[in-house]
This record gives C-alpha cells, structure tokens and sequence, in this order.
C-alpha cells in the first residue's frame, strides 16, 4: 500500500512535465518567449518607474540573455550562459517595488502575448524566488 | 452613528482623490506621495478588509499586510462593510494601515441591528449593539508571494481588543464581560504556480459572535482555540474566488453558537479600490436559526 502512495505521489509529480507538453511549450516555444521578452523590455524603458535602472545598460544584450534565461527557465533547450543574478544585481541598488515593476511590466507582456493566466502563474512562480538575489536595497 | 458617517465622508474623500488621481497622474501629489505610499506591492496582495478591520478575506484573519506598501512604504486603506440577514443587519467601516510590510495597525467599528429579534427580546426594535475593535497584527517570517521555492507561508500573529457597548444586556444573557481579546497566529501562502491562496488562522478567543454578544459566558468562560481559513483562486490578476470557513466558541447557554463560511468574490479595479461581495452563512444567532444572506465591502486605499 505504501509503495503504491509513493508510486501515486511521484506519478502525480512526474507526469505534468510529460503530460501535455513543457511550460516552454505552453508559452509558445522560442518564438513566443522571445516575443514575450522583447515586449518585456520595451515595456521596461517605457516605464518611468523603472527605466533609470537601464540607462547604462546594452539592451541588446539584456534582449538576448534574457531570451536565453527565460527558456532555460522555462524547461527550454538553451542554457544561459550570462553572470548569476547577484552579480548582475548587484550595484543596482534594487528595491522590492523596482522587482514588483518589473513582474507587472511581464504580466502585462504575457498578457499582450496571449498566454493565459494560469500559465503565467507557473512562470512566475519560478521567477518569484529571484526576489532575494535580485532585491538588495 | 457619528462615526459611520465620518467613516462614509472618509471613504467619499478618498474616492475622488483617487479619482482626480487617474486623471492627471503622474501629478506632483502622486510624486511626493509615492515616496512613502508607494503601492508597490502586486495586486490582490494586501487581501480585503475582514469584517473585524484587519487585511484578510472577510470572515479570517490573514497573514498578509493590508494595503500595497512594501517593506520600504507604508499602506492606508478604509473600508465599509455591509452583512444583510433574514433577521439582523451589520455594519461594519473601519481603517486601517500596512506599516513597512511588516506591522499593521487597524479600527473597526461594528453596529449590529437587531430589528425585530430587538422587540420580540424586549429590547426595543432595532436594538444595536456596538462594538469597537483594535487590532494589530506583526509579520513574524516568509513572504507568501516571494516564497514559491519553499513551503514556508508568511506567518504573522495578531491581536484584537474589542469593546461592546451593551454589557447589561450581556450580562442578561449569560455573558461575562463586554471587553475581550482575541490573539491569533495565521499563515498565508500563495501558491502561484496553481494560482491558489491558502490560509489557515487559530485564534484565541472568548468573543460570543465575535464579540457582538460579548466574551465569556454561563456555560463557559475560557478561551478557546478556534480555526478560520480561506482558500481562494485567481482568475485574473483582478478577480479572486474563494470560501471561507470560521469555528466560534459556544459560551452562552441561551444560543448554540455554530461555525460559519462564506463565498466570496473579489474585484480589485485597481491598487485604489476593491470591492468584495459574498454569500455569507452565520447560522444561529440568539432565537433565529438559517441567518445567511449576502456581504458587501469596499475597500479604498492609497
């Protein structure tokens, strides 16, 4: 009985990530996360909140390492290849309300992206954690 | 009565600035003002006003701090709140604000009509009992929103100091006091890979319908250790259903007092304004059983 709960439990884990596809997949594979990052980071610099944090910033390569990041985030086959988050953090001096812009500026990406809500959840889910690299202030 | 009024005035002052505010934002105001109220926080994060004053569903008590403030801004919201039952009517405005995410302080003033039951009582239709509740409730540890690699909830524990004003009548029905303390530890978690909140309160308590029949009473004068939790899904970043369960002492050899639950549905139109609506079931009150009926509040803050 109790190796069939664990073979259940285990089972019920397991079988998301197998059962109809990756959060990658359901976020629209590369092409829809990369879109989802670019109107991301549009919405970034047009954000008075927070575009000062980029203004010393190479946007092309926040572009790309993102893109990678994401992905990989997402259960994707790239593998980011940029500095760990409390290293690019560091000398930003980021607050909570900074990190909480920067999570309404990608709801509203996935939103415009058509990625249901549920679905964003999942992602930012895994990004949430990220907050206690990326918030030093 | 007074209050409730000024409470209304309050709640119409606050409207318009929020609306002024949406038309010509950023304004110099809104500069100066997001400095300290920052309304930082996501959305639907600080909860509702719960019918006792503090941030939490309607009927529990949750671990989140009320308003937007994060730990670097402060959160200030009011609130009203209406219950319609077959026989009693309950208003409840009160205010309350988020401290730095951390600590937050509220008041809640409650007028319980009891329209006919008052007569059939020999108290006189439309008796009302008042009560006054001050709360504080203190973040202990874990952040429910942050937290998704960790089981941790964020935990805070709370207290409520109410003050009836009908303690003769109280007293007539076999309550022992008129004044009461409620302490409780709650934990609130956000599961949002599965777009859930959970929360699950113990509270200690002497309070006979929360209060509004005082605290103790002839059949037991301790205090008991009573459950409220809530469950709640998000459908949008601005809508959330939910229900609610909350256990309440039985003191008074009068009435049974029984558990009550609610479902509920919240709309947050922005950072600004929320508006909660429900199906509330309180069961028996006093002499009338099947007291379910609908539960209105609204929420503005900055």
């Amino acid at each position: 009985m109790r190796k069939f709960l664990i073979a259940a439990l285990f089972g019920t884990m397991a079988s998301p990530a197998f059962a109809d596809g990756t959060l990658y997949d359901d976020m629209g594979g590369k092409a829809g996360m990369d879109r989802i990052v670019d109107v991301s980071v549009d919405n970034y610099l047009a954000d008075p909140r927070i575009n000062e944090i980029f203004s010393e910033s190479n946007i092309d390569r926040i572009r790309m390492e993102l893109k990678d990041q994401f992905c990989q985030l997402a259960g994707g086959p790239c593998v980011y290849k940029g500095h760990d988050m409390v290293i690019t953090h560091k000398g930003l001096h980021l607050t909570n309300a900074n990190f909480n812009a920067l999570v309404e500026d990608l709801q509203d990406a996935m939103r415009k992206c058509d990625i249901p809500f549920a679905t964003q959840n999942r992602f930012l889910a895994l990004l949430a954690p990220y907050q206690h690299q990326v918030v030093t202030r | 009565m007074l209050l409730l009024r000024s409470g209304l005035a309050l709640l119409a002052a606050l409207l318009s600035v929020t609306c002024v505010r949406a038309d010509d934002a950023p304004s110099r105001l809104w500069q100066q003002g997001s400095a300290l109220f920052d309304e930082s926080r996501l959305l639907a994060t600080g909860g509702v006003s719960a019918v006792e004053g503090e941030g939490g569903g309607g009927l529990a008590a949750w671990s989140l701090i009320t308003g937007y403030g994060t730990r670097d801004g402060i959160g200030l919201n009011i609130h009203e709140t209406y219950v319609g039952l077959p026989d009693y009517q309950l208003l409840a405005p009160g205010v309350a604000i988020g401290l730095f995410d951390r600590l937050e302080l509220s008041y809640a003033w409650q007028a319980f009509d009891s329209e006919a039951t008052g007569a059939a009582l020999g108290l006189g239709q439309g008796f009302t009992f008042h009560q006054n509740i001050y709360g504080a409730k203190l973040k202990l540890i874990g952040d429910a929103v942050y937290d998704q690699d960790t089981w941790l909830p964020q935990i805070a524990v709370g207290l409520q100091h109410k003050e009836n004003d009908r303690g003769a009548v109280i007293r007539a029905v076999g309550g022992k006091g008129s004044v009461g303390t409620d302490y409780y530890v709650s934990a609130t978690k956000l599961f949002l890979a599965e777009s859930l909140l959970v929360d699950t309160t113990l509270r200690l308590t002497k309070a006979n319908q929360f209060g509004i029949l005082g605290f103790g009473g002839d059949k037991h004068d301790g205090y008991s250790a009573e459950f409220e939790g809530s469950i709640a899904y998000l459908f949008s970043r601005d809508f959330v259903l939910g229900g609610e369960f909350r256990t309440k002492p039985s003191n008074l050899g009068v009435a049974k007092e029984g558990g009550a639950f609610d479902i509920f549905a919240a709309y947050f139109l922005n950072k600004n304004l929320s508006f909660t609506m429900a199906y509330l079931n309180l069961g028996n009150i006093v002499i009338h059983d099947h007291q379910d009926g609908v539960y209105l509040s609204l929420q503005a803050g900055i």
